[in-house]
């Protein structure tokens, strides 16, 4: 079976997903997915009636079963500076990262 | 004399509540039983595998024994005063470390979460904790929950299932279940997303519930398939699993997918008969559908006959009781589950997974970086496992806009189909009328460690028995049947219409009294032979 997905494709995907991988890492990678569009194929296979809508999910959610929506009110976080101190990088009060990639304008 | 920590949860919350014994001696029981059978955690660095290694559960990432032990004084010092510290009064658990919980890591096993520091604690955890139960750590899976066997998880050893520890726990919950098999900790928190509860719960002779979609707040577990995870208990009988299930579930104001669906009192029902409940077969369940890996045709295969034996002596079980067996139950979709699974999982992971950048929280790749798309690149490249990155690739290209159609949407027409199956054979007004299905857990008992693991198309199809009912979002329940020849647990699996988890506890109650002095039942996993108390 000709693969779908050639070292082209793969490495459109790779950019998309934000990954630097190696040479060795992505040809397993490759392979494996591959591997498992032959079993995703057979979906095409399905005899789907037309009128089958897509399920976004399982359960239906009549209002009944639905919460209400919430009020729109601010409910302020306790744990602000926890929060914050989670970050690899910060100061004050801000994250700090490398250069956010631009052009300059003419 | 049975040590505490080998009690059902129901009957330590009870002693606990009648001032017979107090939390803290529960939980010490429990550490001792921790320090006897689980040798090291895991960890990101764990360098080689000693023989010793092998011998030992291996289930916990994290051992919060100082917050268990200030949780369990405050649960004395309420009795003390005379209050109710609530059902699950001095019950020790572990949850998945998948969920986050305040002042203790949330690594969902992966390298990128590893240093992570929840700031919050996830909604079924406060209420465990809000019902009197002592948190005693977090346990390990596979990645971000990614697999069937806890293989895959950054943190090693992985777990080992306490009835061999040469097999796997399944997964992903693995450690959850390893954990309860053996005494460290009576119930645990894990979840289910294709299985992931009942699949390591049926390989370590351990009752485990997924519960209906919604029916437990998924605010505060970390995401992997947001329109299919289900938060679900794990425990050693079915009174414990319906006492766990009744504390966690119901609405939430920070999950607007709970669902407003009052949570009976499972216990209430737990006792009653089953006289005249239908619960069906179905062939579909009995088999297992693979598609050549070559020509992609489907191939056919039964499974194997001590599972199917197994089954069909606890619906002869339940016939004796008065069920109504029903044969033949048509769920022509059910071949379907797993490539359907393969779309929508991997499209919801990868949107889920692109919030991990190395600027907020968690792990950042150190050095010289151009710019903020190299530091990501870096960043996820070196952190993430090969589950993760494969999923994120097979979902940014199973739903690019030229693929979206054909996958995706075919995908999800695929799941209403194989809701609408369940929904035929349980339609009161319908040919089948069923109450529940009766079906194996897993198509296969605990597999060696590394006998499946790299095979990622294989280890998937693992979970065929238990992923249509996530598709659907209907409950579903596994139990301990026995044994097979090499002496692993085979699980059975009841599945239900929306919300009738009451009724699945009843029918699985029912099976587990008139079962209670058969030999298998009797057994302890092997490595608690040495082991005091």
């Amino acid at each position: 079976m000709k693969e779908k997905i050639t070292p082209e494709v793969f490495q459109r995907l790779v950019d998309l997903a934000a990954l630097e991988l190696s040479e060795e890492e992505a040809e397993v990678l490759r392979r494996e997915l591959n591997n498992q569009l032959v079993s995703i194929e057979v979906l095409e296979g399905i005899d789907i009636d037309e009128e089958v809508e897509a399920a976004s999910h399982g359960v239906p959610y009549p209002p009944e079963r639905s919460p209400e929506p919430r009020k729109d009110e601010v409910i302020p976080d306790p744990h602000r500076e926890e929060i914050l101190d989670q970050a690899p990088e910060r100061e004050d009060g801000y994250y700090v990262v490398p250069d956010i990639s631009h052009e300059e304008l003419e | 004399m049975m040590a505490l920590c080998d009690l059902p949860a129901f009957q330590i919350a009870d002693l606990v509540r009648t001032g017979q014994v107090s939390a803290v001696e529960v939980l010490e029981s429990v550490l001792d039983r921790v320090r006897a059978v689980d040798g090291r955690p895991g960890s990101l660095d764990p360098g080689g595998m000693s023989p010793e290694d092998e011998q030992y559960i291996h289930a916990f990432i994290t051992l919060t024994d100082e917050l268990a032990r200030e949780q369990a004084q405050e649960v004395d010092q309420m009795i003390a005063e005379g209050r109710n510290p609530g059902p699950l009064a001095g019950v020790p658990i572990t949850v998945k470390d998948i969920f986050t919980v305040k002042g203790a890591p949330a690594t969902a096993a992966s390298k990128i979460l590893a240093n992570y520091q929840a700031p919050y604690t996830a909604t079924p955890v406060q209420r465990a904790i809000d019902a009197g139960a002592v948190m005693l750590g977090k346990v390990n899976l596979d990645e971000f929950t990614f697999g069937s066997s806890s293989e895959s998880s950054a943190f090693q050893p992985a777990p080992r299932n306490p009835w061999d520890t040469t097999r796997v726990a399944g997964g992903s919950s693995g450690g959850s279940a390893a954990a309860v098999a053996v005494g460290e900790g009576t119930l645990s928190l894990g979840t289910d997303t294709g299985g992931s509860v009942r699949h390591p719960a049926s390989f370590c002779g351990t009752v485990g519930v997924k519960p209906t979609y919604g029916r437990v707040s998924r605010y505060g577990l970390i995401a992997f398939g947001s329109s299919l995870d289900c938060p679900g208990p794990v425990a050693r009988n079915v009174t414990d699993a319906a006492l766990f299930l009744k504390v966690i579930a119901g609405p939430d104001r920070r999950d607007n997918t709970a669902a407003t669906v009052p949570v009976p009192n499972y216990l209430d029902e737990l006792e009653k008969d089953i006289q005249g409940l239908r619960i069906g077969l179905s062939e579909e369940f009995f088999r297992v559908t693979y598609f050549d890996a070559e020509t992609g045709e489907l191939r056919q295969n039964p499974i194997p006959e001590e599972i199917k034996r197994a089954v069909m002596s606890v619906a002869g079980f339940l016939a004796q009781l008065g069920a109504d067996i029903v044969m033949d139950v048509p769920l022509p979709h059910t071949k379907y589950g797993i490539p359907t699974y393969f779309v929508i999982s991997r499209v919801e992971a990868s949107s889920n997974l692109l919030r991990y950048d190395g600027v907020k929280y968690g792990y950042r790749a150190e050095g010289d970086m151009g710019d903020l798309r190299e530091l990501y690149r870096k960043t996820r490249g070196r952190a993430f496992g090969e589950q993760p990155k494969l999923r994120m690739l097979m979902g940014m290209y199973l739903s690019a806009a030229q693929f979206e159609e054909k996958y995706y949407q075919r995908a999800l027409r695929a799941r209403a189909m194989i809701r609408s199956d369940f929904e035929a054979i349980f339609d009161p007004g319908g040919d089948y009328a069923l109450d529940a299905l009766l079906t194996p857990t897993t198509p296969s008992t605990a597999f060696p460690i590394g006998g499946v693991y790299g095979d990622s198309v294989l280890m998937q199809y693992s979970d065929q028995l238990t992923v249509t009912a996530n598709h659907a979002g209907i409950p579903g329940l596994t139990f301990p049947t026995g044994f097979d020849e090499e002496g692993l647990p085979i699980g059975a699996q009841l599945l239900g219409p929306d919300f009738s988890e009451g009724k699945l506890f009843r029918i699985a109650r029912a099976y587990e009294r008139v079962t209670e002095h058969e030999e298998w039942r009797q057994r302890r996993p092997p490595l608690l032979e040495n082991v005091q108390g």
